[in-house]
């Protein structure tokens, strides 16, 4: 039963360098007297047009995550909830607010004032209240994108929400002009979109892999580390060299049977985001199973590439816009997420899904009790829901964490043998 | 305690706005043959739906008067509690009067509560409002319009009766009345809070959204001029501001408590939706839909759930405590209302920066005991009265 993950490839060493070279821009961003910041947010962003005006994207969900992995991120909550922040405010808004009025100096990088607060709002009312707080603080020129939800009976957005957001895009680049002192380059714009279309594409046929059996990475605690570069990197010739390495790799370790564990005995669909605190512990807790994640809902927040979505060059505004308002997990409804999951289940081969809740997000987790019930009782799939936090160590019960867990794939396994 | 209703009748009302199994909804269906629609805060267009022949009913959760028994399993702990028992009132058939729900782009757990309400009951109709949260952007007027337009649609599928523009303007001139008299009573209450407490106000503003317009103008008007012939003393107390319960109500018994510790509250947010647009909608000019979005955009209150970059939601209240010459202000948030607890953040900046005491509490409405809070803000009080 005992086994620990190993799996290490060189595409590893290339995203942490790309990385750190990513952080070294941002703290020269940071002591620069040229603002060049944007700060913006994960859920379907519109990256390329921050991009297209040599403008360096800031993400604070991002830095949140460096903060918790390393264990850093308690101080700064608390530092918010001084402020008068909630013990149940969402602690990524807590910890960035933390670090800003802490001096900005995160470790990995220091964290530059933003030449432009820009909340794309998808799906994520907490975006709203969090950029208009950094607005605050910083008198920054502030700009809501506003990304009608989907709410169509099709799942479709209408053609009068693409149009808004189109022209919201349009006005954001004239605040981009304002600020920059740049004229827009439309070809720019088409080449950094087609950069994305092309990661996009890989991205997607990354995510294709792990039907096989066994999947060559796990979908989950490996596809987070592909994450930064695809949100923070995307519309750079950088990021299309990273993700044709990563497909490369990957795809020569599915060839050679090779997955990230020695044996992969339990296939599983996650849904929610990672206890970033504890992600390696976390991570054991699974693996000691030989249980590997096939599919995972939160690689898809910032964009979902793996049912067919690929950004337009030739539209580049109009294919944003259904960026935003459609080809992410955030901006669909709850329901479309039920008929996400359960189609990585049926496609991709899921022996069970667990479900993390975390309290912070509750757009991802309110509700989830009616998820389970969904899996559970109406499909009689196994589904289990556990819960912690996303970057508050204080919410994570490893013993009860553990307990459930066990206890879950323990019933995998016995019905595995019964069902044979 | 002023009070411009009888005590038997402001029982009844009391009755009326707590039954949670709408006994005036189900009246009136049967009454009219007309169709009901309820909906989740803070803010609907119900001119929509009464143009399209249905009854517009505000629901505000269970309050304090069911218990969760279904509901918890679905939601988590940390989700507030109108989330879940306005699913719990779906799962025990309370809601079974109304014949279509409606749901706001207001905060996640709403938003993902529409999804719930639309998986568990597939045979009422469902539908989801997404109101700009980009209001000073050229392009959110004709998008507004845009969403009014489906709606339109929609409800008409609902009720079977597609609506014109004539009934459109009808609708709105009613409700536009009954703005103006809510309006009134909250002028009248800021003015001369001697005369109409908080609680009967609250109590009266329920009303409005429960029944009928047609039943809540004359209703309104009775207790104006009840409040206005009023004889009744001023009182020793500190004059606050209270903020924060937009969406989840506290129990009446807890209104009444902050009151009879000491406070006059001369403004509140209670069922915001309510008094949403500040202006008569008419007077905005244009077709009707056009006329609703604008006033939505542009002539609405500062709230915790919309997003306007023109408006800084702290300098709204400073300006409210300015204007009605208040003394303090009073945060009474719902436990998890992140909404509300985001703004606290801020409100509390702000007022430490202009010197306005405040006082930070919080509520859930399935409350029972309100000595704790109570003994909160006499001691507030006191620190007020005798510093």
């Amino acid at each position: 039963m005992s086994a620990t993950a190993t799996f290490e490839a060189s595409f590893h060493d290339v995203a942490r360098d790309l990385m750190a070279r990513y952080y070294e821009e941002m703290t020269q961003v940071a002591k620069s007297s040229t603002p060049r910041a944007v700060h913006l947010l994960i859920a379907g962003n519109p990256v390329e047009l921050v991009r297209a005006f040599d403008l360096l994207p800031v993400f604070p969900e991002v830095n949140d995550l460096q903060l918790a992995v390393k264990k850093k991120s308690l101080p700064y909550i608390q530092k918010a909830e001084e402020m008068g922040y909630s013990t149940d405010n969402c602690a990524y808004v807590k910890a960035d607010i933390g670090l800003f009025m802490s001096g900005r100096e995160a470790g990995f990088a220091t964290i530059p004032v933003p030449a432009v607060v820009l909340c794309n709002y998808v799906g994520c009312s907490v975006y709203l209240h969090w950029f208009e707080h950094l607005a605050e603080y910083t008198n920054a020129p502030a700009f809501n994108i506003d990304v009608p939800f989907v709410r169509t009976p099709d799942g479709e957005p209408r053609a009068e929400d693409v149009t808004y957001v189109v022209k919201q895009l349009e006005q954001l680049i004239e605040l981009f002009e304002k600020v920059t002192g740049k004229k827009f380059e439309y070809a720019r714009l088409q080449r950094t979109v087609e950069l994305s279309s092309q990661v996009g594409e890989l991205w997607c046929a990354i995510k294709q892999l792990t039907k096989q059996r066994p999947a060559p990475f796990d979908a989950y605690f490996d596809a987070v580390n592909f994450m930064a570069p695809l949100y923070a990197l995307r519309g750079t010739e950088e990021c299309l060299r990273f993700f044709e390495l990563v497909y490369k790799q990957l795809h020569e370790k599915a060839k050679l049977g090779q997955g990230p564990l020695p044996e992969e005995k339990i296939r599983y669909v996650i849904e929610g985001p990672p206890p970033w605190p504890y992600l390696r512990n976390f991570r054991e807790l699974f693996s000691r199973w030989g249980a590997v994640a096939v599919a995972s809902t939160y690689s898809t927040v910032g964009g979902l590439w793996e049912f067919g979505f690929k950004h337009d060059p030739a539209h580049p505004l109009e294919s944003i816009a259904q960026h935003m308002l459609k080809e992410n997990v955030c901006n669909r409804n709850f329901l479309q997420r039920y008929e996400q999951i359960g189609r990585y289940v049926e496609e991709w081969g899921a022996d069970g899904i667990v479900i993390h809740s975390v309290k912070s997000c509750r757009l991802f987790s309110a509700g989830q009790g009616d998820m389970r019930e969904y899996f559970a009782r109406e499909k009689g799939w196994p589904t289990l829901l556990i819960e912690s936090d996303l970057e508050d160590p204080r919410y994570y019960s490893q013993a009860q964490l553990q307990n459930r867990i066990d206890a879950f794939f323990e019933g995998i396994e016995h019905r595995k043998l019964t069902h044979v | 305690m002023a009070t411009v209703m009888t005590e038997s009748r402001a029982e009844a009302y009391r009755e009326v706005i707590e039954d949670r199994a709408f006994p005036t909804v189900r009246t009136y269906k049967e009454k009219t043959g007309r169709a009901a629609v309820g909906y989740f805060p803070v803010y609907t267009p119900v001119e929509l739906v009464h143009a399209s022949g249905m009854l517009p009913v505000a629901l505000f959760g269970g309050g304090n008067q069911i218990e969760l028994a279904h509901a918890d399993s679905r939601f988590q702990s940390f989700v507030c509690s109108i989330v879940k028992s306005t699913l719990e009132l779906g799962l025990t058939d309370k809601l079974d009067c109304f014949d279509g729900m409606v749901f706001h782009s207001i905060c996640d757990p709403a938003r993902n509560l529409a999804s719930v309400f639309k998986r568990n009951f597939p045979d009422k109709p469902v539908e989801f409002i997404h109101f700009p949260q980009n209001p000073g952007s050229p392009s959110a007027l004709a998008y507004l319009e845009g969403e009014y337009q489906r709606l339109v649609g929609v409800f008409g599928q609902w009720s079977g009766h597609q609506v014109s523009d004539a009934q459109l303007a009808a609708s709105i001139e009613l409700y536009d009345r009954v703005r103006a008299l809510l309006r009134e009573l909250y002028a009248l209450r800021a003015a001369s809070p001697e005369r109409l407490s908080a609680v009967d106000s609250y109590v009266l503003t329920r009303c409005s959204c429960l029944l009928p317009p047609e039943e809540s103008v004359p209703l309104l008007e009775g207790a104006l001029a009840g409040a206005r012939a009023l004889e009744a003393k001023t009182q020793d107390r500190v004059r606050v501001v209270l903020i924060g319960a937009f969406c989840e109500q506290p129990p009446l018994d807890l209104i009444d408590s902050l009151e009879r510790a000491g406070c006059y509250i001369l403004d509140d947010d209670f069922q915001l939706g309510t008094r949403f647009l500040t202006d008569d909608v008419a007077s905005a000019g244009g077709p009707p839909l056009r006329a609703l979005a604008e006033s939505y955009l542009n002539h609405s209150v500062h709230a915790s759930v919309k997003h306007d970059l023109r408006k800084p939601r702290a300098a709204g209240l400073l300006d409210k405590v300015r204007d009605l010459h208040a003394d303090a202000v009073i945060f009474l948030g719902a436990k998890f209302c992140e909404p509300a607890l985001f703004d606290y953040a801020l409100y509390r900046r702000a007022l430490e920066e202009h010197d306005i005491p405040h006082l930070f509490l919080e509520f859930e409405e399935k409350m029972w005991l309100y000595d704790r809070v109570q003994s909160e803000v006499e001691t507030f009080v006191e620190s007020m009265l005798f510093s």
